[in-house]
């Protein structure tokens, strides 16, 4: 259908320029056209196409619920006065009836019945959105084509369509923005009617397996977020402590002490760590660091988990040394010349000066770039789903096995997860916490980097 | 005068004295960087030397040869050769017959159990082929090579130490001195594993590929480039040529930024309850996969594509302006075209992210277990980065190689986009 309208659009495209070249008298008289032929073209072309598209869009969008309401109407009685899970779930053996998964001779007659009535419903409302369609864009544009004469501004209006086009395009990145609040928060309050947000921000059990039968033993249900907190701020930690340092120092020497050639070759192999996927990462902290770290703490007598939070923390440190050192890096050579000069003309040596005057003038920046690298630690998921475990223990003992916000949320919903249980909707909870305990990081990260820009700007 | 005089004197001394300590603070703080760089390279090192040691070996895949006898009793007692009854037939029954024949020293259950795992399961299939081939094969006896199982390889790859007891390897004595019998007799080879780049998932290592996991990245990042590079360009020129300095830009741009440092996981939660509970979507689709994508990478394609905008200097617009192009047609015949180099660099780097990133595919459902290569974008697949997580969950030893091979493609396919993007950049971008 849409393959139609497009080439429906086309034909309208070539009949308005040639309509624009004969009202002027061929292409002799082109200069008294406002604009060019083709903008004429465009024009008609884009009203004939996209009122179409749209009703079509419509259509499809809001098409399945009406045939599926007209379904259940034309279905016995009893049917219709099930309780929402049982209707839900006729719905969707119905669904599946009509998609060829089920065969048509497992089920009831009334089914069958009711799918008949529904694939029949189907190819009705498919021709019926098709001809609406076809018909809007011939009409539209037939119409489009009647105002086309040799005054009519059709390039001031091609293009602002086309700009409200781009406005729309940007527009994507807001909506992006109200998608995710609204999805997270709408299964998030949803959640706070089962746990109360007290207990699940203060509460300090996290176990959220749910009894499935009364007398079922061992699944309280507690959702209690603390250690899962503890457990993504010690991790963070561990991997700031390994990558602060080195990605400061390898900053302080590629930009002050390096001379370039080595620096060309250097930069670049250490951006590599920035380019590995976490999940290669994961797999290493997981077969690698993890069993390393075990045999090293058996021989100095150090029970190490085998999925500790040192081995997650210590990869992830790895991961961001790029992100810090290359931060650092524009922070630092930002820093104007005349300090250096300044600081060199007293008498101070190179490390003098780097401490005393450049990198408390490139400090606010670097500050910046640490609350990032932060954020970016709370946020990973695949090294800590692979490497760091499942227990949700409240320790500060490194050598221990933790869980983070990131881990139970892919855990708790990965796989068929249905949207009525706390325990799906937990993750999005968590996921709430998460969104905006880095959203608060990166305001203010970006606001501390971007007004020391402006500094020395 | 004196007085002062002998000020300066100690100054200069006291000076003096200091240097050598600052020479040596100096030195030191200098070697705290050599050793951070040092760390840091150390890291990479490492991580490569890892990886690739443990991952070289999925290219190879051990093959055993195996003296077939097509007795006409297992496979076809009624004579009748129809192709039918020839793909119905038991081949199992013949592998295990020929087996039984050719090693004799096997008996009793749990022996024989041995022998018969000794040979992947994907051999009644490799026996059919050929006998539809050529029926004339029936009642005749050949040598065919087959596929090892996944703990043989790994004992003639030698990851499997023969020293250990017997009940700490997944492979018995009884095997060992099969391997090695035949090992004597030229029956055993090592030969390019073509089936890694052709085969789907298995649940057995010797026979899984990342075949299915190559079309569904390629399939995934197909939807997400098509959606991010048009909206992501449209956006970046918008925001950079034609937006008024007003509130709703600014919203706009602050906005763009936060989302580039929003975690990739919390695009799953969007996914998950947008795309998949709300609009309907089915789950574990590339397409789902793709608009999840799209959404994370538009970005960092809006963020790169405002900087090459920027760089294009305002002589070449005020040039057009002055030729009398309208604002559009200064864009789109003057300054995009300059600035499309850039553009598609950033917009192949976006890619790359993309390519490596799974959290978010965890959530909507691409981690299931899919042994068929997809073909479109509906079709249930995963992608690289997931298969790999995937496997590296198996508690099999043999995948713990399958992963690092995949790893190892999945770099080579970052290095070959980020390679692109740089040439791409050197090549084309105009300095001004």
């Amino acid at each position: 259908m849409i393959v139609v309208i497009l080439l429906l659009a086309s034909i309208a495209f070539q009949w308005a320029k040639h309509r624009a070249i004969s009202l002027v008298g061929g292409t002799r008289g082109i200069r008294n056209l406002h604009s060019l032929p083709a903008y004429y073209g465009m024009y008609v072309a884009l009203w004939c196409a996209l009122p179409a598209l749209a009703v079509l869009g419509v259509w499809h969008l809001f098409g399945d619920r009406v045939v599926i309401g007209m379904v259940l109407a034309q279905m016995p009685l009893a049917f219709q006065n099930l309780p929402a899970d049982q209707a839900g779930l006729l719905l969707n053996d119905l669904r599946n009836v009509v998609a060829g998964a089920i065969p048509m001779d497992t089920v009831r007659p009334e089914i069958v019945a009711a799918a008949h009535h529904w694939q029949q419903l189907n190819a009705q409302s498919a021709v019926a959105g098709g001809l609406l369609a076809l018909s809007v864009a011939i009409i539209v544009g037939v119409l489009a084509l009647r105002t086309v004469r040799s005054d009519l501004r059709a390039r001031n209006r091609v293009e602002k369509m086309a700009e409200w086009a781009l406005l729309a395009s940007s527009g994507i990145a807001v909506l992006t923005t109200v998608g995710i609040l609204a999805s997270v928060l709408y299964e998030a309050i949803h959640f706070f009617h089962f746990v109360s947000p007290i207990d699940f921000l203060f509460g300090t059990t996290w176990s959220p397996q749910m009894a499935m039968r009364d007398d079922q033993v061992g699944s309280s249900g507690a959702f209690g977020a603390v250690p899962l907190f503890a457990g993504t701020l010690l991790i963070a930690l561990i991997a700031l402590v390994v990558s602060v340092p080195v990605g400061l120092f390898s900053a302080i020497f590629l930009a002050e002490y390096a001379v370039r050639s080595v620096r060309t070759v250097i930069k670049p192999l250490l951006e590599i760590l920035a380019g590995i996927p976490t999940v290669v990462y994961g797999f290493f902290a997981a077969l690698t660091v993890g069993p390393l770290l075990r045999d090293f703490g058996v021989s100095v007598g150090l029970t190490v988990a085998s999925e500790s939070a040192l081995s997650a923390g210590l990869v992830m440190g790895v991961m961001i040394i790029p992100f810090i050192s290359s931060i650092a890096d524009d922070m630092i050579t930002a820093v104007p010349q005349s300090l250096r000069d300044g600081a060199y003309a007293l008498g101070a040596t190179r490390s003098e000066t780097i401490r005393n005057v450049v990198l408390p003038a490139a400090l606010p920046g670097i500050v910046g770039g640490v609350l990032l690298a932060a954020s970016r630690a709370i946020g990973e998921t695949m090294i800590v789903v692979m490497a760091a475990g499942l227990s949700a223990n409240l320790t500060a003992n490194p050598f221990q096995a933790v869980t983070t916000v990131t881990v139970q949320i892919a855990t708790l919903l990965v796989g068929d997860s249905e949207f009525d249980s706390p325990k799906t909707l937990a993750a999005f909870a968590l996921g709430l916490v998460l969104f905006f305990a880095t959203l608060v990081l990166n305001v203010i990260a970006l606001k501390v980097v971007r007004k020391y820009r402006e500094q020395y700007d | 005068m004196t007085e002062s005089a002998g000020h300066q004197q100690t100054t200069q001394q006291r000076v003096a004295a200091s240097l050598r300590r600052r020479y040596a603070a100096e030195m030191r703080f200098r070697a705290y960087g050599v050793f951070a760089v040092a760390v840091g390279l150390l890291f990479v090192a490492f991580l490569f030397t890892s990886i690739i040691s443990k991952g070289y070996t999925a290219f190879e895949q051990t093959y055993v040869a195996v003296d077939v006898v097509y007795s006409p009793e297992l496979i076809d007692p009624a004579g009748s050769r129809l192709a039918e009854t020839l793909q119905a037939a038991d081949y199992q029954a013949v592998l295990r017959a020929s087996l039984r024949a050719e090693f004799p020293q096997f008996e009793g259950r749990t022996s024989l159990r041995h022998l018969y795992g000794t040979v992947s399961n994907s051999a009644e299939q490799v026996l059919r082929d050929r006998v539809l081939a050529n029926p004339a094969l029936i009642g005749g006896h050949e040598r065919v090579w087959l596929l090892a199982h996944g703990h043989i390889d790994m004992f003639v790859k030698g990851q499997i130490d023969r020293n250990l007891p017997e009940s700490a390897r997944p492979i018995s004595d009884e095997e060992i001195a099969w391997v090695d019998a035949l090992q004597t007799a030229h029956r055993v080879q090592i030969r390019f594993n073509k089936a890694f780049f052709t085969a789907g998932d298995s649940r057995e290592p010797e026979q899984a590929g990342v075949a299915g996991a190559l079309a569904g990245s390629a399939l995934t990042l197909f939807m997400a480039l098509l959606l991010s590079f048009p909206i992501g360009v449209a956006a970046a020129v918008y925001l950079e040529e034609f937006a008024p300095k007003n509130v709703w830009t600014d919203i706009i741009e602050v906005n763009i930024n936060n989302l580039a440092a929003v975690p990739s996981i919390v695009f799953g939660l969007l996914g998950l309850a947008m795309f998949i509970q709300f609009f309907g979507l089915p789950r574990s689709v590339p397409l789902v996969g793709g608009l999840v994508l799209s959404l994370m990478t538009l970005p960092t394609i809006i963020i790169t594509g405002r900087a090459s905008l920027k760089a294009v200097p305002p002589s070449i617009r005020e040039a057009a302006f002055g030729m009398g192009a309208s604002p559009m047609q200064m864009v789109l015949h003057h300054v995009l075209p300059l600035a499309l180099p850039g553009v598609l660099t950033g917009t192949i780097i976006g890619m790359a992210r993309a390519l490596g990133e799974s959290a978010p595919l965890l959530m909507i459902g691409m981690v299931a277990f899919i042994v068929d290569v997809p073909h479109g974008l509906s079709d249930p697949s995963t992608v690289l980065p997931v298969q790999i997580y995937l496997w590296a969950q198996s508690p099999e030893r043999a995948f713990v190689e399958r992963t690092s091979g995949a790893i190892m493609v999945l770099l080579g396919f970052l290095l070959l986009m980020n390679a692109v993007a740089v040439i791409l950049r050197n090549r084309f971008e105009r300095r001004w």
